[in-house]
């Protein structure tokens, strides 16, 4: 602990780790009690296939908690995407990428209209998103009365279902985007501005850095990986599908992760080491509770138990530090 | 002492404030008329506003708690919870109402009381606190019921959202959701007046300040809470009156009572907006479906058109007040 | 400002939207007049004519266990999978977040304590209805030795890779509920679905109320594939039968919700003629609704749960429930043992769906059941009944 907390806050492994640590060896223990197994081939793959979907959400919604910002519009996004993805491809392999592009590129035109709305429009970014939600909510209604498309097969192989050993392709894609992710944070301009619009907007504004810009550009990518998770999904459900963003609670889930992996809410603060520490810990309890077979809403009471409790950790360690 | 000096600063933005939502609600309301004429007769205006009391209500509620700096994200499940809780415990039985009415407005009360002291005491910020509550309500009344709602409501219950005092002279009607509704914004309308309400407005302005000039950040911001939570007692009262019981009776409320707030031109991050600003601003969003229902946009298309005007009348009333400073 | 383009746009909306009500239906119906707009890309008209004579059809079994009845069985051959000894079955759920689901998981757990002297483990994993927990819960199951799996997919299309990877796998898979678009489990087991549903109760209400007059039909949620095809299905017998369909609203089962929309409709039109709906989780909200208006309830129809029997019966409203059975949830228990047995089994499996109507409304009413318990569970002669429901 004390070494952990001797370094300088951005930077610092949060604790979350410890927690992940913890939960998964009391995991294991408990799930051997049981009779099961935690950590065999299959319950591994699906639980880092779970972590991999919620990451990249994630990661995204990192990027813009960390300027002060937040992105409630997520879910849609992302079933809007797997539905631009797989009505693209068609089946067909060789419109896979273009049509991956081309929902990317409709996922980062959201992102765009989140960023405007909340710095040019000064939409709070709560009412905002909550706000471009409801009107892709609508045209998701309006258009589609079920799963539409069809994922082509070449990305259903790999992306979908490939894997290294235990470890699916997902999930290195997820570890390249954080890693992406974290180079753009701690290595470049973007990120040090980023992280200084979120810590005090007026002092980052007075030292020149130009608040709007950096923060349409976190929407951006927010989206964009709102976006991958779409395209992921669509290649795990061979389809596009209306509702699965939505049902997959992903816009409350992904803030959870961060908030769990240390990243304060309030911007300025944490990484996306941390938000991917959180996402294993939410995957790693669904899957021990998945073993021990514990009902669902017990398992709701927990998760809200534990969010509170994690965030009431980080803050008594921040109060303590600021008092030192 | 500054806080005594800032006092007539919240006071004067009390009543510019809700311009544009007065605006608003006037021209919904100049189109419905339009559409549905007798929409405005005065029993069918007076059971309109019995019907929206529960929605009103908990944006009162909400407008405390936001305009304090935090958020409840909890009162839709909290109203939920309430709900099952009532039916199961009165069982249709008619002499269990007023205690059972009691309960909720204590539990209400606690559930608030156990927010308000996780994000002060604590220190973790409202919308993990109130989004944790929201899983842990919502958990725990599924588990408790086993998944599906048990009991029923006495109909001395469900008369408090589901009944009127009827062939009232000039009015028509007058539901007992609306006599509710009447006190109990008048006591919130006298609650921000008051000075805990100056003392609220200072906390979400600028929290060290206050601090620093002497106000109890923490009970002024658990005290909110509270009121949020009693709110949705009421609310939840009035509701599982109107409707019975179901799981749904509180879904998506807490967003629908925050977009009322914000709508009313109360800022989120607290120190502006007044609180019958709030209220009109979940009189508005009702008026809204309304009028969806009486000129037949299509039941999937509602979303965007709420979205739109959400953002179009958020937009216009931020970006008007940004450049009048 | 605000103002204006808080108007403009409701105004646009309101033009845009206002289509699909007005124009006449396209594909599936021929009726002129009032028209309920373009049929589902996803009804399928085999389906439906296969679904509508299904719904007369007579089926084969024990008269007084419609769980293991049959319609027109098609019988496949499971030798290959026979096992002895006690067995292992695992259970991918979709969700338990509704009271159908929850009456349904009680029905399937009590199944198989009824068969314990067969079954050594019971395995279930609650989806919590999201699709990409449900294809990792189905992989992880894999590693667990199961004799057999059941699935009830939370979405038809989504799910299928995950069932067709459990195929491969070896083990017999049995799906129910909806169903997957590939033939690889060795038997999907349903009631004769959702066609069947939205008829009947279409079907009736148009028939109950005056020719031409204005019906209002209740939705859940769009995009839902069970729901989907209830209401393609009621759209061809409302259009058929030249009725006014002056409103299709989604509720998202909020009872709420539902009596405002109820309520504004009422004021709008003066009357209502008949409501349609694709589910009964809203139904007594609706019928309150005319009775707080003081209007008399117009032909309606609900679903098998309680509270709307017992209301159709104190209040003698002219209704019909039409139901999707929960004793579905006893059959892939049945299914799965017969496959390890070598039994055949038939695919599909064809359940008969009933329909409560005033003549047998009695009989399913009980009223010592909690008012969301579907009368239709086929479960009072399982072990823990009633107090297993309650």
């Amino acid at each position: 602990m004390t070494a952990l907390s001797l370094r300088p806050a951005r930077h610092a492994v949060p604790g979350v780790f410890v927690a992940l640590a913890l939960t998964l060896v009391i995991g294991w223990l408990v799930v051997l009690l049981d009779g099961g197994q935690l950590f065999n081939q299959s319950t591994t793959v699906s639980l880092l296939h779970v972590a991999a979907g919620l990451g990249l959400v994630a990661v995204g919604q990192t990027l813009v908690i960390l300027g002060g910002s937040l992105d409630l519009s997520v879910a849609f996004v992302i079933s809007l995407s797997t539905l631009v993805a797989a009505e693209a491809m068609n089946g067909s392999d060789g419109a896979m990428l273009p049509a991956i592009g081309l929902a990317l590129a409709i996922s980062a035109a959201v992102g765009l209209l989140n960023g405007l709305l909340v710095t040019k429009a000064r939409i709070n970014a709560f009412i905002a998103t909550l706000g471009v939600g409801l009107l892709l909510k609508g045209y998701l209604d309006n258009g589609y009365d079920g799963p539409a498309g069809e994922s082509a097969p070449a990305l259903v192989r790999t992306l979908g279902y490939q894997r290294v050993g235990p470890v699916p392709l997902s999930f290195v894609l997820l570890l390249a985007v954080t890693a992406a992710a974290w180079f753009a944070l701690s290595r470049t301009r973007f990120g040090h501005h980023l992280v200084a619009v979120g810590g005090d907007p007026e002092v980052a504004r007075l030292s020149g850095v130009r608040n709007d810009r950096v923060l349409i550009t976190a929407h951006v990518l927010c989206s964009l990986c709102a976006g991958l998770a779409g395209v992921y999904l669509a290649s795990r459900l061979g389809s596009g599908a209306p509702r699965v963003g939505t049902e997959g609670l992903y816009d409350l889930e992904s803030i959870a992760a961060v908030v769990l992996g240390g990243t304060a809410l309030a911007g300025g603060r944490g990484g996306v080491l941390g938000t991917v520490g959180g996402v294993l810990l939410l995957a790693s309890i669904d899957a021990v509770f998945n073993q021990l077979e514990v009902d669902a809403f017990f398992k709701q009471v927990i998760r809200g138990v534990i969010i509170i409790a994690a965030v009431a950790v980080y803050a008594r360690r921040a109060m303590r530090k600021a008092g030192s | 002492m500054r806080v005594a000096e800032r006092r007539p600063l919240p006071l004067r933005i009390r009543t510019d404030g809700i311009a544009p939502i007065v605006a608003l609600l006037t021209v919904l309301l100049i189109l419905i008329a339009f559409v549905q004429p007798d929409f405005l007769a005065p029993s069918s205006l007076m059971s309109f506003l019995g019907r929206s009391a529960p929605i009103i209500l908990l944006a009162a509620g909400q407008y405390f708690v936001i305009v304090c700096g935090e958020f409840d994200l909890s009162v839709g499940s909290l109203v939920t919870a309430q709900v099952v809780v009532a039916a199961r415990l009165i069982d249709s039985d008619p002499s269990r109402t007023w205690p059972v009415v009691v309960l909720l407005l204590a539990g209400g009360a606690l559930v608030g009381l156990v927010n308000g002291l996780v994000t002060t005491v604590l220190r973790v910020p409202s919308f993990i606190t109130t989004l944790g509550m929201f899983l842990i309500l919502v958990g725990a009344v599924y588990l408790w019921s086993d998944g599906a709602p048990k009991g029923g409501l006495s109909e001395e219950f469900r008369r408090f959202g589901r009944r009127a005092i009827e062939d009232v002279p000039l009015l028509g009607r007058i539901p007992y959701a609306l006599l509710v509704l009447v006190v109990v914004a008048a006591i919130a309308v006298v609650l921000t007046r008051s000075d805990f309400g100056r003392t609220l407005v200072a906390v979400g302005d600028n929290p060290r300040t206050a601090e620093l000039s002497g106000v109890r950040v923490v009970r002024t911001k658990t005290i909110a809470f509270m009121l949020s939570g009693l709110a949705a007692a009421v609310a939840a009262i009035l509701l599982g009156g109107y409707s019975g019981v179901s799981f749904q009776a509180g879904v998506g409320l807490e967003f629908g009572a925050i977009t009322a707030v914000v709508l009313g031109g109360v800022a989120l991050g607290g120190g502006r907006g007044s609180v019958v600003g709030a209220m009109l601003g979940a009189l508005t969003l009702e008026t809204l479906f309304a009028l969806m229902n009486f000129a037949g946009v299509s039941g999937a298309l509602r979303s965007t058109v709420q979205g739109v005007i959400i953002l179009l009348a958020v937009a216009v009333s931020s970006l008007r007040s940004s450049s009048s400073r | 400002m605000t103002a204006l383009a808080a108007v403009s746009v409701l105004v646009l909306a309101g033009c845009a939207t206002d289509e699909p009500t007005a124009s006449p239906s396209g594909t599936a119906s021929a009726a002129a007049g009032s028209g309920t707009g373009e049929q589902s890309k996803f009804f399928v008209q085999a389906d439906y004519d296969n679904e509508l004579a299904l719904l007369d059809a007579t089926p084969t079994g024990p008269a007084d266990k419609p769980w293991e009845q049959v319609l027109n069985p098609k019988m496949v051959d499971t030798a290959k999978y026979k096992k002895p000894g006690k067995h292992k079955i695992c259970f991918s759920n979709a969700a338990l977040n509704n009271p159908w689901r929850q009456v349904g998981f009680k029905t399937m757990q009590a199944e198989v304590e009824a068969q314990k002297s067969r079954i050594s483990e019971f395995v279930h994993v609650d989806a919590e209805g999201k699709d990409q927990k449900q294809i990792a819960d189905i992989n992880d199951l894999l590693g667990k030795k199961c004799d057999a799996l059941i699935v009830s997919p939370n979405t038809t299309a989504t799910l299928t890779p995950a069932v067709e990877a459990a195929c491969q796998a070896g083990l017999p898979v049995v799906v129910f509920d909806r169903g997957v678009n590939t033939t690889c489990p060795v038997t999907f087991i349903n009631p004769v679905g959702g066609y069947g549903f939205g008829h009947v109760g279409a079907e009736f209400v148009s028939q109950k109320m005056k020719p031409g007059g204005k019906v209002l039909a209740l939705r859940i949620l769009p995009g839902v594939d069970v729901l989907e095809t209830r209401w393609s299905a009621a759209k061809i017998a409302l259009d058929k039968a030249k009725v006014n369909v002056v409103g299709v609203e989604f509720t998202d089962g909020d009872p709420a919700k539902t009596k405002k929309i109820v309520n504004d409709y009422i004021q709008r039109y003066g009357t209502i003629d008949g409501v349609w709906m694709d589910a009964g989780a809203v139904a007594v909200a609706a019928v309150e609704a005319f009775q707080d208006a003081g209007k008399p309830v117009p032909p309606i129809n609900g679903e098998d749960q309680l509270d709307f029997l017992k209301l159709w019966k104190d209040k003698k409203l002219t209704a019909i429930a039409p139901t999707y059975p929960t004793y579905q949830w006893r059959t892939p228990i049945i299914a799965a043992l017969n496959i390890l047995d070598g039994t055949q089994v038939s695919n599909p499996w064809k359940l008969p769906q009933p329909t409560i109507t005033q003549d047998n409304l009695d009989q399913y009413l009980d009223a010592s059941m909690p008012p969301l318990h579907y009368a239709m569970c086929g479960c009072t002669d399982l072990p823990g009944y009633p107090q297993r429901w309650k």
